[in-house]
């Protein structure tokens, strides 16, 4: 529970009504509840006029929706003032910045990013910047635990920061820049730091669900060949066999050396500009730095794997066989032939 | 480790196609039409048989609970609801189904659906999760536009299936609350009974899930009852999505098969405790309502429903919260008290103020102002609170209270010995009883 109360008078517009655009939205939500059930749409239609209106709810917006939805002014007060979604005071106009503050971000330093906040923005939440770009406060749990801790502005979320990303986060912002949402730590998504332990093996015609019903399915996207497949699962086999010899606590390095060579790689990437190596299927943001770091940049390095270069590869980024199964070397000719992606 | 193939959410980092086709060819939306084909009570049946327990924290036997909606309508439509407010801290396995498998959670709307007589669902998204919503909408449309919902639909059965949303308000991801808050009110608790079964939303027969049950329910009805149940312990069954967050290596959300050991599911999938094994703390197992478990109790100990219960805690969402030694636990459980105080709906005396006493209290303490007589005022207090509420809100901020004084109530005091070994200028003050 807390006080939430809205703006001064000096800072209320006069009215407030929706774009032509939001209105069209408007009806169409509203025609997804039973007719005489119209209240049901309030808070669909008080965030859509939050998200018109600079991101706060001014008193008009309120009385404009209760209006819409014949609901008595006090009903759709009370709602706006319950949901703390609802900003009812003026925010920062570059961004308004909700820290997650509870336990599982407060655990991985949270408390460090509000700080920070005290000290850039305002030492009080919900206070604008002097210069009126910015405004923060600090929120509960937003649901992105495991990518603590977390940011959310506006309607992105920026995950897994430090403090000197959150500082280059709002530095983006502070030039007018939208930042690339989602972690800033090289991970895509809710796996773990470094790349998936899990769903690496998805032949999904290979392991069908158990029922008779699909059994029979195939995929219908042409995958690789069956060629590929096979060569695949045999240097998987073979390279498990060999690195079942090893130590447990071998480095990659180790592992790939002994069933491969490493391929030789350039100090820099010629003419100082690298190939976007994400554009081949199988390689993210994360293989795309590894690769990097062991001198590959362009896809002509790639095309130009010898089998052996391919081993030593497979295991040193802990996926032998994957890159047979994805084909690489076959996607990067002709990325570097200047064909289109398959991604794309 | 639970082998890829047994993974019912192929897709929940997102790696692969999300779109209708790209689920399609992993497998979903196969055979919809033949299960619905077979009727509600061979649907209810299978779901019974696979042991699948409600995926939202509680853990009440999900085929029970869709059993109850009325065989026959007396004139009033039936609805599913599906409560993707998914705000227990620590929990953020339902985003990953909605952003990058949102076809689990269709086609399993449409089956539920079916076997409860409901033509149209709502999915109620918290307020935060935009994008989630944005792309669960987009997979939506998808479906509407292959002709897999909707009216006269391909599958033989008519649903409309709409995406809500709320606005920041943990309490509506209680079921009642959350209805009151799809039909446009405060989101505040209602008196049950009536059951939502009887009188959900709008007054009609309702039933309310967690998007993860509903998600699984195709996987199951294709792979079989038998194989859902295969995996982990008696009355504990099937797959999960587990979250760690914390203090481990390397936090991460992934699927394994219930009844898995702690350490099995921080070593092999998180990379450990951070600064090793004997770095742990205490973990707290399901969210932040449930009450802490010491390091030496959790280790060994099977993460499902009954072997936590037994441990006085429980799995509920089976978010796992680790904490490690350099962790003060006296300030981290006065953060997750603070939480309920700020998300505590104010209606139930007891938990409105409640709340706020015990958040102060622990405020106090964990800066070492405080006498030690009061740490079982507070217990009594944790006590009150608990059990005497209209919903568990109340039950959710004591638990952890209660645990921390159950296991930690030597750091309690050692903070109020630090605190009262230097000379301070003002008295130590006592908690109005």
């Amino acid at each position: 529970m807390s006080v939430r109360r809205l703006a001064p008078d000096e800072v209320q517009p006069a009215s407030f009504a929706f774009t032509p655009d939001n209105l069209a939205w408007a009806r169409k939500t509203i025609g997804q509840y039973p007719p005489e059930r119209k209240a049901s749409a309030v808070i669909p239609l008080l965030w859509r006029a939050q998200e018109q209106h600079a991101y706060w709810l001014p008193k008009a917006a309120i009385e404009y929706i209760a209006d819409m939805l014949d609901m008595p002014y006090i009903r759709v007060f009370e709602v706006a003032t319950f949901y703390t979604m609802f900003q009812l005071q003026p925010v920062g106009t570059k961004a308004h910045i909700q820290v997650c503050g509870t336990t599982p971000c407060m655990l991985r330093g949270a408390e460090a990013l509000i700080k920070i906040c005290k000290s850039r923005i305002h030492h009080e939440p919900f206070h604008l910047s002097d210069d009126g770009d910015f405004s923060w406060e600090e929120v509960e749990c937003a649901g992105a635990c495991v990518n603590a801790p977390m940011i959310q502005v506006f309607s992105d979320t920026y995950e897994d920061l430090t403090p000197e990303s959150f500082e280059a986060v709002l530095d983006a912002f502070a030039r007018g820049e939208t930042p690339m949402p989602g972690p800033q730590n090289g991970r895509r998504g809710a796996e773990p730091e470094g790349g998936a332990l899990t769903l690496l093996d998805l032949s999904f015609d290979a392991a069908p669900p158990g029922g008779a019903m699909v059994a029979e399915k195939k995929v219908a996207e042409a995958g690789p060949s069956a060629a590929a497949l096979a060569l695949a699962a045999q240097e998987e086999a073979d390279i498990k066999a060999k690195l079942a010899t090893l130590a447990a606590d071998a480095t990659p390095e180790q592992k790939a050396d002994a069933v491969g060579r490493r391929p030789q790689g350039l100090p820099v990437a010629r003419e100082a500009k690298a190939d976007k190596l994400q554009r081949v299927k199988g390689i993210g943001p994360v293989n795309e730095g590894k690769l990097h770091a062991l001198g590959i940049f362009h896809f002509d390095q790639i095309a130009a794997w010898t089998r052996e270069e391919i081993r030593w590869v497979g295991t040193y980024l802990s996926f032998p066989g994957r890159i047979d199964r994805e084909e690489w070397t076959v996607q990067a000719k002709a990325l570097a032939a200047g064909a289109p992606s398959v991604k794309e | 480790m639970l082998a890829d193939k047994d993974r019912i959410f192929t897709n929940i980092y997102g790696f692969q196609d999300k779109s209708l086709k790209g689920a399609m060819a992993r497998g979903h939306w196969d055979g919809t039409k033949g299960f619905i084909a077979q009727g509600r009570d061979w649907i209810i049946q299978q779901i019974k048989d696979s042991g699948l327990r409600g995926r939202g924290g509680a853990g009440f036997p999900t085929g029970l609970k869709w059993s109850f909606m009325p065989k026959q309508s007396d004139g009033r439509p039936h609805y599913l609801v599906v409560n993707a407010d998914e705000s227990e801290p620590g929990t953020c396995k339902d985003r990953e189904i909605l952003r990058n498998d949102p076809h689990t959670l269709i086609e399993g709307c449409l089956i539920a659906a079916c076997a409860m007589g409901a033509h149209v669902g709502y999915i109620y998204v918290r307020g935060e999760f935009i994008r989630e919503r944005e792309a669960l909408q987009r997979a939506i449309d998808e479906c509407y536009d292959a002709g897999l919902l909707g009216k006269g639909n391909k599958n033989g059965w008519d649903f409309d299936l709409y995406v809500h949303h709320g606005a920041g308000a943990y309490i509506c991801g209680e079921e009642t609350a959350l209805l009151e808050s799809l039909e446009g009110k405060k989101g505040q608790p209602r008196l049950k009974p009536p059951f939502p079964a009887n009188m959900g939303l709008y007054g009609c027969p309702t039933t309310v899930n967690n998007v993860e049950s509903i998600a699984v329910t195709p996987t199951i009805l294709r792979r079989g009852a038998s194989w859902f149940s295969s995996f982990g312990a008696p009355n504990n069954l099937g797959t999960k999505l587990f979250c760690v967050s914390g203090h481990v290596n390397k936090p991460a959300t992934f699927e394994e098969a219930m009844s898995i050991p702690f350490s099995e599911l921080v070593e092999k999938h998180c990379g450990g405790i951070r600064g090793g094994k004997d770095n742990l703390l205490a973990v707290i197992p399901g969210g932040s309502s449930v009450p802490l478990v010491p390091a030496e109790q959790i280790w060994d100990a099977a993460m499902d429903f009954d072997s936590l219960r037994a441990l006085k805690s429980g799995l509920g969402t089976a978010a796992v919260i680790v904490l490690d030694k350099s962790t003060d636990v006296v300030k981290a459980i006065t953060r997750i008290s603070y939480f309920y105080k700020h998300e505590s709906c104010g209606q139930c005396t007891p938990c409105r103020e409640g709340t706020g006493w015990m958040w102060r209290v622990l405020t106090r303490m964990s800066e070492g102002r405080a006498q030690k007589k009061e740490i079982d005022m507070l217990l009594e207090v944790a006590g009150q609170v608990e059990g005497h509420t209209i919903c568990a809100l109340g039950d959710a901020a004591a638990w952890p209270v209660q645990g921390l004084i159950r296991h930690f109530r030597h750091e309690i005091e050692k903070k109020i010995d630090a605190y009262s070994a230097n000379p301070h200028g003002e008295p130590v003050r006592i908690a109005a009883e």
